[in-house]
């Protein structure tokens, strides 16, 4: 009896423990999942407001959007670049900085410092940068008869210069922690067997660092996948549409001149469910491979 | 390891559709309290001025001009109108999300473009009574009166009147041996001009310059040269696009030439709207089609004129905002006493006019000010040949990063053409929709 009251205490006690995050997690994500569930089955203009069922049109406007295949497929191409570029680079840094030399901890710090800025500042910090108006480059640009943005393949080049500016350090970061969880012995042990520093690195460094590889991978790859304010601030999805990603593209539908909640709200149920199929075949790969 | 995963890391992405469920929910949250007000405003002929705090909102772009009213209006009212100004491309979806939370201001200003749109999503209020009621009504802008009317009813009166007039550097005018007392008379001139003061070889000064990758921009200072051919560019209703008329190719083939004689601003070609006039304001650009807002805040000797046609002409596309009630206001006769007062003698030319800005009612055209500085003159005459045009899906149309007029210029200019037709169908599918 006695114990039957303790557990239903400890039991609500637990409930109250954890209402504060469960109403948090209910306000913040569950009734926003809903509601745009319900969006994409509605005509609903920005500008108006719900203005009834109408499923299934707005999934139809939003797979007929003319930049809807093209958003697609730059997004693949960007999240591709992102992902090989970053987690190459953050690995050659965790490698340079974990060697112990004079200059560590001023190379981590310097690695590190640009993840400080937030994205959109870094944006426009880059966007003045790159400005063949105002920027200071822009009697490079001039001289070498190239526009940052100019060009489609450029437009891409500089974005993901910035975000590797931005973001290589962060990875850096994650690569050190995986980097020196690996025991020092197992070292010890690979150069008394005569590996050369290649082998070492192959077949020691390399798998055991997979966990990590697994986290950067999906990290990225998902981080990539709903890429915006480089793309708005930068290039606006120019130039001539080249760099519309698939955020941007909710974005313009919503707010940019088509103003309908409704085929925006569809074209993220789309995105939403693409990641997840994406992220459970990533975590199942790294899986297998794990075990 | 998840600790380490929680700083994600884009979340830009997930903060625009943030922002987009942001909005719906607002609704939902809204329909609960939503507040009976009235769609018509019959306010007393000088509204209300009780010491009432009215709330306006406008663009970022029109900043100047809104706080000079705003500040001679609180200065001589007991009402006091607190004004928000909002980044340009941020605007849209921030009425949006307003409109359907019912939390719009008081008062809000819009671009003159997307004021037909929004007249028709009902987010003013009707205020045909207290307009007919002006002794003036008769002088006020007609472009914008007739931008903010529906169904006969009028909704919306101009706030900051912005035209697009061709602007000259005279200095550069000199050096390259033009007459700088003289504007280009023809489009074929304009780029005469152009190339001339480009042909000075003077390192980093260029002919002319325009924002190629700003549909905004281009509509503003590129529709003129068709008006003043006596040629529309779109159908009276603002569903047709008629960009493939002889006038079209004369207008699109003069930019062409501009563009592979290396005659234009370089950066031209990226701009996206955001420095677009800077390069004339540095003097680096010898003229250019160029917003009349700035005049005053061109630092140089500049001359000012209609914006040229092909065959002579001049025209000018008359934008800026246009202001009414919002539909929300619980303050009505109050927010009338600010619109009221703002199309008075008093505040056109005391506040607009001696700012050198463009009055909104053409019978104060020829006013003290403007006497002293013929080019506002020039300007106000203009402004009475210009035109706005009306169109519902004018903003998806024109305006958008990724619009079809925008992908037409492009084709027209920068590259052969070839795909004239095709682009044309493609801005009349939008704005027939």
């Amino acid at each position: 009896m006695v114990t039957k009251v303790r557990r239903n205490r400890d039991a609500a006690a637990g409930w109250l423990f954890a209402s504060p995050t469960a109403v948090f997690v209910v306000l913040l994500f569950a009734l926003p999942l809903v509601l745009v569930f319900k969006m994409s089955a509605s005509r609903w203009p920005l500008l108006a407001g719900d203005q009834g069922v109408n499923f299934p049109d707005n999934y139809v406007k939003a797979v007929e959007n003319r930049f809807f295949v093209d958003s697609i497929v730059f997004t693949l191409k960007y999240t591709f670049l992102a992902t090989v570029l970053l987690l190459a680079l953050g690995l050659g840094l965790a490698l340079l900085v974990q060697e112990s030399s004079r200059w560590r901890n001023l190379l981590r710090v310097s690695f590190l410092i640009p993840s400080a800025l937030g994205l959109a500042s870094a944006s426009l910090l880059f966007y003045v940068l790159y400005s063949p108006l105002a920027g200071p480059l822009a009697p490079v640009m001039e001289d070498l008869g190239i526009s940052f943005l100019g060009t489609p393949n450029m437009a891409l080049g500089s974005t993901l210069f910035l975000i590797v500016w931005r973001y290589a350090g962060f990875y850096m970061l994650l690569m050190l922690v995986g980097l020196q969880s690996v025991p020092s012995e197992v070292y010890e042990a690979a150069h008394l067997d005569g590996a050369t520093r290649w082998q070492q690195f192959r077949r020691v460094t390399l798998p055991l660092l997979r966990p990590t590889l697994a986290l950067t991978t999906v990290l990225c790859v998902t981080g990539s996948l709903l890429a915006f304010e480089q793309f708005y601030i930068l290039t606006k999805g120019g130039p001539d549409n080249s760099t519309v990603s698939v955020v941007q593209l909710i974005y313009t539908v919503a707010f940019q001149g088509q103003n309908d909640l409704g085929v925006a709200a569809a074209l993220s149920v789309i995105a939403l469910f693409a990641l997840v199929v994406i992220n459970v075949a990533q975590l199942r790969a790294f899986r297998y491979e794990g075990t | 390891m998840r600790g380490i995963a929680a700083p994600r890391c884009w979340s830009g992405g997930r903060r625009a559709i943030a922002a987009v469920v942001a909005v719906g929910l607002a609704v939902v949250l809204a329909a609960c309290g939503s507040s009976d007000t009235d769609t018509t405003v019959q306010a007393p002929p000088d509204g209300v001025d009780d010491g009432s705090e009215l709330t306006l909102w406008t663009r970022a772009p029109l900043e100047k001009q809104a706080k000079l009213l705003v500040e001679a209006y609180n200065a001589s009212h007991k009402n006091q109108v607190k004004l928000t100004v909002v980044p340009n491309d941020d605007y849209v979806a921030k009425v949006g999300a307003a409109a359907g939370s019912s939390s719009l201001p008081d008062l809000f200003a819009a671009d003159i473009v997307y004021v037909p749109n929004w007249v028709k999503q009902g987010l003013f209020k009707d205020i045909s009574a207290n307009i007919n009621g002006l002794s003036f009504k008769d002088s006020i802008n007609k472009g914008h009166l007739a931008a903010g009317t529906d169904g006969g009813k009028e909704y919306v009166l101009p706030f900051v009147l912005d035209l697009s007039m061709l602007f000259w550097n005279k200095a550069l005018f000199k050096e390259a041996g033009l007459d700088p007392e003289k504007a280009p008379s023809t489009l074929a001139e304009y780029a005469a001009a152009a190339k001339a003061v480009q042909g000075l070889n003077k390192s980093g000064v260029y002919g002319t310059a325009t924002g190629l990758n700003c549909g905004g921009c281009l509509v503003f200072t590129w529709f003129p040269s068709f008006w003043a051919d006596g040629q529309d560019v779109t159908n009276a209703e603002g569903t047709a696009s008629l960009l493939t008329s002889d006038t079209a190719k004369k207008v699109f083939g003069t930019w062409q030439d501009l563009w592979k004689s290396g005659a234009v601003l370089p950066s031209s070609r990226d701009e996206a709207g955001p420095t677009w006039t800077a390069g004339f304001t540095q003097g680096k650009v010898g003229l250019m089609f160029y917003p009349a807002t700035l005049l005053s805040s061109t630092p140089f000797d500049v001359g000012v004129a209609g914006i040229p046609g092909a065959a002579g002409g001049a025209s000018t596309f008359v934008g800026g905002d246009g202001i009414g009630i919002s539909k929300d206001s619980a303050k009505s006769d109050q927010a009338w006493n600010f619109l009221n007062w703002m199309m008075t003698e008093k505040a056109q030319v005391e506040v607009l006019a001696k700012n050198n800005d463009v009055v909104s009612r053409s019978d104060l055209a020829d006013n003290l000010y403007a006497a002293k500085d013929p080019r506002l003159v020039t300007i106000n005459k203009v402004a009475a040949d210009g035109r706005t045009p009306v169109s519902l899906n004018f903003q998806q149309a024109y305006n958008a990063t990724n619009s079809p007029w925008l992908s037409l210029v492009r084709d027209c200019v920068l590259e052969s053409c070839a795909n004239l037709q095709k682009n044309n169908d493609q801005v009349s599918a939008v704005l027939g929709q």
